[in-house]
C-alpha cells in the first residue's frame, strides 16, 4: 500500500450548534483518484475548504505529505502542492486564458517581487502555460479573456490553473457543475488522462463520472464519513443506499 | 486635449497600440508649454499653473497604481503630499535646504508611514479600508496643525526653494518646471514598468479576484503593501515639489478634501491607465482655474448682477460638470477618447 498523501484526523467544523464536519478521518493515497460523494448539504465543500485552508478547522488535523498543515494559510499550502478548484468558477475575468495560467506558473517559478521586465513576454512562463492549456484542450482559446469563455471552458481553465501550480494533490470541487454534455465529456476525458499522474480528490454529483473515474469513494452524510471503499462495493453498500434513498424520500 | 480627440484612427488591430500615442502627446504638450508660456506674456502664471498640474499628475498617477490596478480605495493619499511637503519645510527651517537631503528624507518618511499604516489598513477591506486610510491621514493633518514650532494651522513659509547640490537652480521657474516634468516622466516610466512586471501582474490579479490569487499560492497582502509603499513614496515626491512650487507648507495640503480630489482626478481621467490620471489632474485643475472666466464670458446675455453672481459661485457649476462627466463618461476622459475612436 502506498503512503497516504493526505490524511485527515478527527477533523471538525461547527457553525453554532450545527456540526458541518463531524470527526472526519480520511486518507488519500498517493496516485489515486479519490471521490467524495454525498447528498446536498453533507458538508463536502466545507471539507474541501478545510483541507485547502480557506476555512479554519475547529478541531483535528490535516496532514499533507507527512507534515501537519492544519495551521497554514491557503497560499502556503498551495506552494506545498495542495491545489484546488472551486465549485463556483473562480478565475481572473479580465486576464486572457493564457495569462490566467501563466500567473499560476509564475507563482511556482522564482520571485514575483520583480518590478521590471514585462511579465507577459516571459517565454518560459507562457510556454509552460500553453502546455497546461493544451492538456485541458483550451489551447485554441489562449488569447480570449477568461470572462468571455463559455461556462464549460471556464471549468477547463480552472483545471489548467490548478495543474499549473504543480500540485501533488488536486482538490476538485464539482468540476462538472453546470457544464453541457460535450463539455463534461471533455473534462472527464482530461481527468482520465491525469489519473495516475497526480493524486486527485474529486467532489462530484455526476455519478456516472464518479463511478467511471474513482479508484475509491468516500460517502459523506451530515458531516460524517459513513464509508470509504471501491466503487463496486460502494454501489452495493446498504448504508449508502439508505442515505441516498432517505434523502429522496424527504424531498 | 482637443488634438487628441481628432487623432486619426490608424488601421491597427489593437486599440492598445493606438493609445500609446496619448502619453506621447501629453509629454510633448508639457515639453512645448514653456516656449508658449514665454510668448504669452504671463509666463510666471502659466508656468506655476502647469507645474501644479504636473505635481498633481504625479500624485494622481501614484494613486492610480493602488486604486486603478489594485482596487485599493485609499482616501488618505494627501497625507503623503503633506509628508513630502513638511519634510522640505521642516528641514529648511533647520537650515537643511538641499534637495539631495530633503528628497531622500521625504521618501523614507513616506515609505515608513505607508508601511506602518498600510500594514494595519490592508487587514481591512472595502469601506473599512477607505475609513481607516482617511483616519490615518486626518491624524497626520491634526498633528501638522498642532506643530506650533512649524507654523501650526497657519503653515510655514519656505525661506527659499530647495537647493540642488548647493546651487540655487530651482529659483528659476523654468528650472522648477523642467524638474517637475522630469519627475513626472520618471514616475510614469517607473510605474509603467511596475504595472507590466511580474509584481504588477500579481497586483492586477488581486484586483480581479483575491481568492483565486490565494488559490494559486500568492499572499495578496504583501503585494498590496509593497504597492502601497511605492505609491506613497511617489506621492511624497510630489509633496516635495508642491512645497517648492508654493514656497509654502501647510496642513491644508493634507486635508481629506485634497485626498478626495486626488481620487476624483484618477476617476475623471480614467482608472488604471496611468496617463489617464495625468489627464484627469490637468482637466480638474484647469477647469477649476478657468471656469469662472468661462462662465463670465458665456453669460454675456445676463444682467451684470446675475453675471457677477454666477461667476462668484462658479463651484455651483463645477460640481455638476464633474458629476456629469463621471456619470456619462464611464472610464473617464480616456474612456471617452476610446469610444470616439470606435464610433
Amino acid at each position: 500500500m502506498a503512503e497516504p498523501l493526505l490524511e485527515l484526523r478527527g477533523l471538525r467544523k461547527t457553525y453554532g450548534a450545527i456540526v458541518v464536519t463531524d470527526d472526519v478521518n480520511l486518507s488519500v493515497r498517493s496516485g489515486e483518484l479519490h471521490a467524495i460523494i454525498g447528498p446536498n448539504g453533507a458538508g463536502k465543500t466545507t471539507l474541501i475548504h478545510q483541507i485547502s485552508g480557506s476555512l479554519n478547522s475547529d478541531a483535528g488535523q490535516v496532514l499533507f505529505d507527512g507534515e501537519d498543515v492544519t495551521q497554514l494559510p491557503m497560499h502556503r499550502r498551495v506552494l506545498r502542492g495542495l491545489a484546488r478548484s472551486f465549485q463556483i468558477t473562480c478565475i481572473l475575468p479580465a486576464f486572457s486564458a493564457l495569462e490566467n495560467v501563466a500567473l499560476a506558473v509564475q507563482a511556482r517559478s522564482g520571485s514575483s517581487f520583480r518590478f521590471f521586465g514585462d511579465a507577459a513576454r516571459e517565454r518560459a512562463l507562457n510556454e509552460a502555460a500553453m502546455e497546461y492549456l493544451s492538456m485541458v484542450g483550451l489551447a485554441p482559446r489562449a488569447r480570449v479573456a477568461g470572462g468571455l469563455l463559455s461556462h464549460g471552458e471556464k471549468r477547463q481553465l480552472e483545471l489548467a490553473i490548478g495543474l499549473a501550480t504543480q500540485p501533488k494533490l488536486l482538490l476538485l470541487d464539482e468540476p462538472l457543475a453546470g457544464t453541457g454534455h460535450e463539455e463534461s465529456l471533455r473534462v472527464v476525458e482530461t481527468l482520465q488522462k491525469l489519473k495516475g499522474r497526480i493524486t486527485i480528490m474529486l467532489i462530484e454529483h455526476d455519478m456516472d463520472a464518479v463511478f467511471s473515474l474513482a479508484d475509491r469513494i468516500s460517502v459523506l452524510v451530515y458531516g460524517r464519513v459513513i464509508s470509504t471503499d471501491t466503487p463496486e462495493r460502494i454501489r452495493a453498500n446498504e448504508e449508502v443506499r439508505a442515505a441516498y434513498l432517505g434523502e429522496e424520500e424527504v424531498v | 486635449m482637443t488634438e487628441l480627440t481628432h487623432m486619426r484612427p490608424a488601421s491597427m488591430s489593437s486599440a492598445a497600440a493606438r493609445f500609446d500615442l496619448v502619453p506621447f502627446a501629453i509629454f510633448a504638450a508639457f515639453a512645448a508649454a514653456p516656449f508658449l508660456a514665454s510668448a504669452s506674456g504671463a509666463e510666471g502664471y502659466v508656468l506655476s499653473l502647469l507645474t501644479r498640474v504636473m505635481i498633481f499628475g504625479i500624485a494622481a498617477m501614484s494613486l492610480d497604481l493602488i486604486l486603478g490596478y489594485g482596487a485599493l480605495v485609499s482616501f488618505g493619499h494627501a497625507a503623503f503630499f503633506g509628508i513630502g511637503a513638511y519634510a522640505v519645510g521642516i528641514l529648511a527651517s533647520h537650515g537643511i535646504e538641499d534637495a539631495l537631503v530633503q528628497v531622500p528624507v521625504a521618501l523614507a518618511a513616506s515609505a515608513f508611514f505607508a508601511a506602518v499604516t498600510g500594514a494595519i489598513s490592508l487587514r481591512t477591506k472595502g469601506v473599512y479600508f477607505i475609513m481607516i486610510t482617511l483616519a490615518f491621514a486626518q491624524m497626520l493633518y491634526f498633528l501638522a496643525s498642532s506643530l506650533a514650532a512649524y507654523g501650526g494651522d497657519d503653515g510655514l513659509t519656505l525661506p527659499a526653494r530647495s537647493l540642488v547640490a548647493g546651487s540655487g537652480l530651482l529659483e528659476s521657474d523654468y528650472a522648477l518646471y523642467g524638474t517637475t516634468l522630469a519627475c513626472l516622466l520618471g514616475a510614469y516610466i517607473l510605474l509603467r514598468a511596475v504595472v507590466a512586471s511580474r509584481f504588477g501582474r500579481v497586483l492586477r490579479g488581486t484586483k480581479e479576484n483575491i481568492t483565486r490569487m490565494e488559490a494559486i499560492g500568492f499572499q495578496p497582502f504583501s503585494f498590496q503593501l509593497a504597492a502601497y509603499v511605492i505609491s506613497g513614496m511617489i506621492a511624497g515626491l510630489a509633496g516635495c515639489l508642491l512645497a517648492n512650487q508654493a514656497e509654502f507648507v501647510s496642513p491644508a495640503f493634507m486635508t481629506w478634501q485634497r485626498s478626495g480630489e486626488l481620487i476624483f482626478m484618477v476617476v475623471l481621467g480614467g482608472l488604471g491607465s496611468l496617463h489617464g490620471a495625468i489627464v484627469g489632474a490637468a482637466a480638474f485643475l484647469l477647469l477649476e482655474e478657468f471656469l469662472p472666466e468661462i462662465l463670465h464670458a458665456a453669460s454675456f446675455f445676463l444682467s451684470d448682477d446675475l453675471r457677477w453672481r454666477l461667476t462668484e459661485n462658479w463651484q455651483m457649476v463645477f460640481g455638476p460638470i464633474l458629476i456629469l462627466i463621471v456619470l456619462f463618461a464611464r472610464g473617464g476622459i480616456m474612456g471617452l477618447l476610446r469610444r470616439g475612436h470606435h464610433g
